[in-house]
């Protein structure tokens, strides 16, 4: 039964929300809704005049092959760090799940990169990375790789993807470590005597019985690629070599706050804004419906 | 088809706690075999080490001559049942019980005859397109044996299988447990906490107290002959009767605290006379008789009324002893009621009063195990 508390008081209810209501409206609802009606101006580049404009600004976006460009190295960024960093997790979560001693300190280590901020990480990897004196670098030459990410727009899409991925696998690792302790060990048992090898009781029992927080995870990689990223793209390619790692949300601060094109950039952000809420709603649907079996 | 075979099994967890002492232990081929035991006596661990899912400690586990000891669960042909049945909650009913045929490489073919031979044993044709979720505890239940019947193992393994059931299933699938097993005839190991389940399934029963196997034997031998106090109170419900009592000087006949005598049935203990013991009787071997010998006056504290039987609790002698006596439902007693009881010779059990042993009046070639 849920106990429902009734506030006898007409305005305690309204402070104790207000706050939050606040924080929403001045970090959320205002920006937004500017960033809808910016969408929808021409501004010049002195801030002198604004003319209303409908929607133009999009449908100059819609033949911008930069434009283009850089939802394709969003798509592959995502993509790739979204796979890299919860293949990774999976992998180590599932080592995790087998060790008993130590297994404390084991996982303490593994979630302190969650704790760094993007921007912290974007230079470290930038400094492991760096062609003149990054270790990772001198390492790749040694073998033979002549490691560039400024000069190389594959060399560069990696360094971001790997720096992504890195800050991402923490928080993966505990979804998962939590969704594999929540598979009985019976069922690997019965399915260890009805013969199936470690590959294949991994593959056809844990893995399936993972996919609610594999799904989950998608998800929330994907959206932290499309937009908790700007600060590691920042750190270390700034969007180059010619705008070879130039995902969108950089765009919308490279056309908003270097190219001063605001309505441009905010019909940009717009169209991230209508991203994320179709990623959420499909979240939230899913969710809601997750015992699939 | 296999026999198997414990030979000093030990089995010792990380930590170092020793959850089984040694255990040994023949079961022939077909046999059905009850464990039976307390909460964390080592069944389950007993089992586990069988199908191969805990590693033996010390000694040896054998299935049909072969030392199992580094042999893989998948390896060992054998099948378990768990119990909370563990099957694979994203597979149908039929991939469930497929799933150990597929991964041996069985045709096609025979794997949907055998499913289907399976489910008709255990009536579920209708639900093979079901997923567990959409079944009834029974119901999980029975593909959780059809899972293991299909893969047609040489031994059985059941931990508790039924005891996720509600009273009346319980009794019906321990039924179906019986059949099949007269009709597949194959080895079985089955534990279990309830002693109905165990005295009505097995050939052979183990009982089992911290590790130890106190007594094996069938559960007659284990009702009429229990092997040590803690044998005698856990199998009989109600639980048996201990009166601390000692042997009379020639040995032939026992001394009650409140001051009677029973004579002992076949032969005296001469050489034990005057020792202190454990005498044990059991609430149905007692018998409301007139005044005479060995007879003792229970003062009646309370009645249990089961219908067709009658539970009388209440005590005796200066020590006030507890004594529990089963009559039938409509003896007229009442609370406060004085009822002079006897009991036959035959029926006393005698245990050392310090390690609880059986103290054999018979000849000792009788004693089970
Ligand atoms: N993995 C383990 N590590 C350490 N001790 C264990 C482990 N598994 C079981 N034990 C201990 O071994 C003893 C026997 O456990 P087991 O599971 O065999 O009991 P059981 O007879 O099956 O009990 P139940 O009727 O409750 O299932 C218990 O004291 C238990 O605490
Ligand atoms: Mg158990």
């Amino acid at each position: 039964m849920k106990k429902r508390i009734v506030f006898n008081h007409r305005v305690l209810p309204y402070a104790l929300l207000a706050p939050q209501i606040l924080i929403t409206i001045v970090f959320f609802i205002w920006p937004a809704s500017q960033a809808l009606y910016q969408a929808l101006l021409i501004q010049d580049a002195f801030g002198l005049s604004t003319q209303f404009v409908w929607f133009e600004n999009f449908s100059e976006l819609i033949d911008d092959e930069f434009y283009l460009n850089s939802f394709q190295v969003t798509v592959v960024f995502s993509a790739a760090t979204a796979f890299l960093a919860m293949s990774a997790a999976l992998l180590l979560a599932v080592m995790a799940d087998r060790i008993i001693k130590g297994a404390t300190g084991y996982k303490t280590l593994l979630i302190w990169p969650y704790a760094v901020a993007p921007a912290v990480a974007g230079v470290l990897w930038w400094f492991l990375f760096n062609p003149s004196i990054g270790v990772a670098a001198y390492i790749l030459r040694v073998f033979g790789y002549d490691w560039n990410h400024t000069l190389d727009g594959g060399d560069a899409m990696i360094l971001i993807i790997v720096a992504a991925a890195w800050k991402q696998i923490s928080y993966n690792f505990l979804f998962f470590l939590a969704g594999l302790q929540a598979i009985p060990k019976s069922l690997i048992e019965a399915a260890a005597i009805d013969g199936a090898s470690p590959r294949k009781r991994f593959w056809t029992i844990v893995f399936p019985l993972l996919s609610p927080t594999t799904f989950f995870l998608l998800v929330v990689n994907v959206v932290y690629a499309f937009f908790d990223t700007f600060g590691i793209v920042h750190a270390t390619t700034s969007g180059g070599p010619a705008k070879a790692t130039e995902i969108m949300v950089y765009k919308v601060f490279n056309d908003g706050f270097v190219a001063l094109d605001l309505g441009g950039s905010a019909a940009q952000s717009v169209i991230l804004m209508l991203i994320v809420i179709t990623l959420t709603v499909v979240q939230f649907r899913y969710i809601e419906r997750r015992v699939e079996y | 088809m296999a026999d198997v075979q414990l030979r000093g099994v030990k089995k010792d967890y990380p930590g170092g706690f020793r959850a089984i002492h040694g255990i040994d232990m023949h079961i022939g081929d077909g046999e059905f075999i009850v464990i039976v035991g307390p909460s964390g006596c080592g069944k389950s661990t007993l089992m586990r080490m069988v199908a191969g899912l805990e590693r033996v400690t010390e000694g040896d586990i054998l299935i049909g001559e072969r030392v199992v000891n580094e042999v893989e669960p998948a390896d060992r042909n054998i099948a378990m049942v768990f119990q909370n049945y563990a099957l694979y909650p994203h597979m149908t009913v039929f991939d469930n019980m497929a799933y150990g045929l597929r991964n041996r490489r069985t045709p096609k073919a025979e794997i949907e005859k055998r499913v289907a031979a399976a489910a008709e044993i255990l009536e579920l044709q209708g639900l093979l397109d079901r997923r567990p979720r959409q079944l009834s505890g029974g119901q999980r239940q029975r593909v959780a044996m059809g899972r293991a019947i299909v893969r047609e193992p040489s031994v059985f393994l059941f931990d508790e299988p039924l005891s996720n059931l509600d009273a009346k299933l319980r009794v019906q699938m321990r039924l179906e447990i019986r059949k099949l097993h007269q009709a597949l005839g194959v080895t079985s190991i089955y534990v279990t906490h309830d002693q109905v389940e165990a005295m009505t399934l097995a050939d052979r029963l183990v009982v089992m107290n911290a590790g130890i196997a106190e007594q094996i034997g069938t559960p007659m031998q284990v009702y009429r002959q229990p092997a040590t106090t803690y044998v005698a109170g856990f199998i009989g419900s109600p639980a048996m009767n201990f009166i601390a009592a000692r042997l009379g000087p020639d040995g032939a006949d026992i001394e009650l605290p409140a001051g009677g005598r029973l004579p002992m049935s076949n032969g005296a203990l001469a050489s034990q006379a005057g020792r202190e013991v454990t005498l044990g009787i059991r609430p149905e071997h007692l018998t409301v008789s007139g005044a005479g010998d060995g007879v003792v006056s229970l003062n009646v504290e309370l009645i249990e009324q089961l219908g067709a039987d009658l539970l009388v609790h209440g005590h005796f002698g200066g020590d006030r002893t507890d004594i529990t006596l089963r009559l039938a439902g409509a003896t007229p007693v009442s609370a406060g009621d004085v009822l002079p009881l006897g009991v036959a010779p035959e029926s006393l059990h005698l245990f050392d009063r310090e390690n609880g042993r059986r103290l054999e009046t018979a000849a000792p070639s009788d004693v089970p195990m």
